[in-house]
């Protein structure tokens, strides 16, 4: 800002000067923020890929082969039936991040429209936050639990159940940005052009939220993987066959003691794909939010 | 041009009054601001009027109102004839073409996820001017005019520097061809080397398109080199409204006098008689009885703190809300 207060009386002519992707070239200098890319793209390459990285079906039961530590044989061992604790914790990573995906999307679309309404139209917005309070004043994990217990254990249900629970945070950050951005300058001018609410909101506001928003969401995700890994782990996920984190801990926590690995490795994996996005979203968090960018 | 010769704007006892929550618990209380108190004038067509004043004193919430970006609370606005205050905001519509508004912060303004281009052509867009062709066209054509190259457009606010920031705020103000332009201290944000750039360019389009401006601004300086007549406002009201020459020869109101004291004179050497104002402006929530400004006129009489001095005309086209200065008695015989 320093330097466009010295601007020379030549103007209106003086070509400004161009750069590209400026976000873009900030994070890329955030050194945790490598790291938690790094980290998250190992957890994400291994779940789109999952089919390609696993030879042995995750579900495929060998009592001959049971607790076999990691090895040269069975990269991370096997379980107490034998199964390929690799291929488990490979197709696990691919149920946890399309669960996170969903909550994530779930999660952005009524964040937006709640906050929205709730930030745009004054008159809402006494309603909408004070539901939205409610929500929030249960612990996550309860609340999370209620409402699986009441539409039944399975993803899909796990899905709603923790896009319902984050759905008040970014509700609220979104109203927060919402009512920053309706008292610019820019929306004023396109009120005095005539610009509807609609056009207003969807054209100025909203692009104008998307950077707390975003950081938001790259925290919602890893929450919502470490309570998918919870839920299912208390049998409210998917059903027990199936290979989730969670899952895999809750079955393997009765042999910690004999096959430490079978808990250990999807534990692990949880807390790097966690700590990964956490990393994530603080870089996203000091290059695109102006308040932090300051202490720089 | 619709609605005939009369002037295009006219305000008559203009008021805007913000309710505050101040307190809590039992001191909590309701409050009133009036920020604008009855503000009366007209706008002739090609005409531009100056409004000076303090920060705080309602010059920018009177632009706002003027516009309908704030609702008024009473009194009545005319725009080509045509009662706009209370019409709804379907109606207003059509009418908002013709009025636009430049923003004192050329960092605000602009939308900063947009393009020049897009920025510019967005009125067109509201409005359902054009094809895109038409629109590019005409966005090229306004760049051109305000001194911004037509193959910037495709560039992003931040790229920009203040004055050019300005300019295409101007661009934008201008895409509709609008009849009446209230300018909210367009270069008071700028650097002193541009702002005059920016004040001919405003005088020569206002030339060239017969604009009529609503000039706000606390730079009487400023206002001396653009405007036909002035009007000085002091706590929400007009206290001098008076043609340039007229008000910046021989201010009559004690405030306006200070006010025009202050301009530094670039000649070194030539001292003016600065006339300093003693205290604070009172604040809007609880103005001072009698004349708003009796609190700090070194003239104050005992008049001055029971009774308020009405605007009246003194001299022809020269008003003056001030005890100093009744109206003449031979009110009736000027024509």
């Amino acid at each position: 800002m320093a330097s466009e207060a010295l601007s020379s009386p030549l103007d209106a002519v003086a070509a400004p000067p161009r750069r590209r992707f400026p976000t873009l070239r900030r994070l890329l200098r955030h050194k945790l923020f490598l790291v938690g890319a790094f980290l998250f793209s190992i957890v994400l390459v291994a779940a789109l890929f999952a089919d390609l990285l696993i030879q042995v079906d995750p579900n495929r039961i060998s009592m001959r082969h049971k607790f076999r530590p990691p090895g040269s044989e069975w990269i991370f061992g096997t379980d107490n039936f034998g199964r390929s604790q690799w291929s488990r914790v490979v197709k696990g990573a691919q149920l946890s991040l399309a669960i996170g995906f969903g909550v994530v999307l779930l999660n952005a679309l009524f964040g937006t429209l709640l906050g929205a309404l709730a930030g745009y139209f004054r008159a809402l917005d006494n309603l909408l936050m004070r539901i939205m309070d409610a929500f929030m004043a249960f612990p996550v994990i309860l609340l999370a639990i209620g409402i699986t217990a009441a539409l039944g254990p399975g993803s899909i249900n796990a899905v709603i159940a923790l896009a319902a629970v984050y759905t008040p945070r970014t509700a609220r950050i979104v109203r927060a940005s919402v009512l920053v951005v309706r008292e610019q300058a820019y929306v004023e001018a396109a009120r005095a052009m005539g610009a509807s609410n609609l056009r207003i909101l969807l054209r100025h506001v909203l692009p104008n939220c998307t950077a707390p928003l975003i950081v938001q969401l790259t925290f919602i995700f890893a929450y919502s993987v470490l309570s998918e890994a919870v839920l299912s782990f208390l049998g409210l996920g998917a059903a027990p066959p199936t290979p989730t984190w969670g899952n895999i801990i809750a079955e393997g926590r009765l042999y910690i003691r004999e096959a430490p690995w079978i808990t250990l490795i999807p534990g692990l994996a949880l807390a790097m794909t966690v700590l990964g996005l956490n990393l994530l979203g603080d870089g996203l968090r000091d290059v695109l939010d102006p308040r932090l960018k300051v202490q720089q | 041009m619709s609605g005939g010769r009369g002037p295009l704007v006219e305000v008559e006892g203009l008021t805007k009054s913000f309710h505050l929550r101040t307190g809590f618990g039992f001191r909590r209380a309701r409050r009133e601001l009036v920020a604008v108190a009855g503000v009366s004038f007209t706008l002739e067509r090609g005409e531009t009027l100056g409004l000076v004043g303090e920060s705080g004193c309602g010059k920018t919430t009177t632009g706002r109102l003027l516009l309908r970006l704030l609702e008024p609370t009473a009194g009545v606005i005319r725009f080509a004839g045509r009662e706009i205050q209370a019409l709804p905001e379907r109606e207003l519509r059509p009418l908002r073409r013709r009025m636009q508004i430049i923003f004192q912060d050329p960092y605000g303004s602009l939308d900063p996820r947009m393009t020049v281009e897009e920025i510019v052509a967005e009125p067109l867009v509201v409005h359902g001017v054009g094809d895109r062709a038409a629109r590019a066209r005409r966005v090229r054509e306004l760049l051109d005019r305000v001194g911004i190259p037509a193959s910037w457009a495709d560039r992003h606010p931040h790229e920009f520097s203040g004055g050019q920031r300005q300019r295409i705020g101007i661009a934008r103000a201008l895409a509709l061809d609008p009849e009446f332009l209230v300018c909210d201290e367009p270069v008071s944000a700028l650097d002193v080397s541009i702002r005059a750039q920016v004040v001919n360019l405003l005088v020569d389009l206002g030339r060239e398109l017969g604009l009529t401006y609503l000039f706000i601004s606390h730079d009487l300086a400023v206002v001396r080199h653009i405007c036909d007549r002035v009007a000085v406002m002091y706590l929400g009201r007009i206290v001098e409204l008076a043609p340039k020459a007229s008000l910046y020869r021989e201010p009559l109101h004690p405030y306006t006098r200070a006010l025009l004291s202050a301009i530094p004179v670039p000649r070194p050497g030539r001292k003016r008689a600065r006339i300093v104002l003693a205290g604070d402006v009172p604040s809007p929530l609880d103005p001072p009885a009698g004349c708003r400004f009796h609190t700090r006129c070194p003239q104050a009489m005992e008049v001055c703190r029971r009774v308020e001095p009405e605007l009246v005309e003194v001299r022809p086209g020269h008003r003056v809300a001030c005890h100093l200065h009744p109206a003449p008695p031979s009110n009736g015989a000027r024509a």
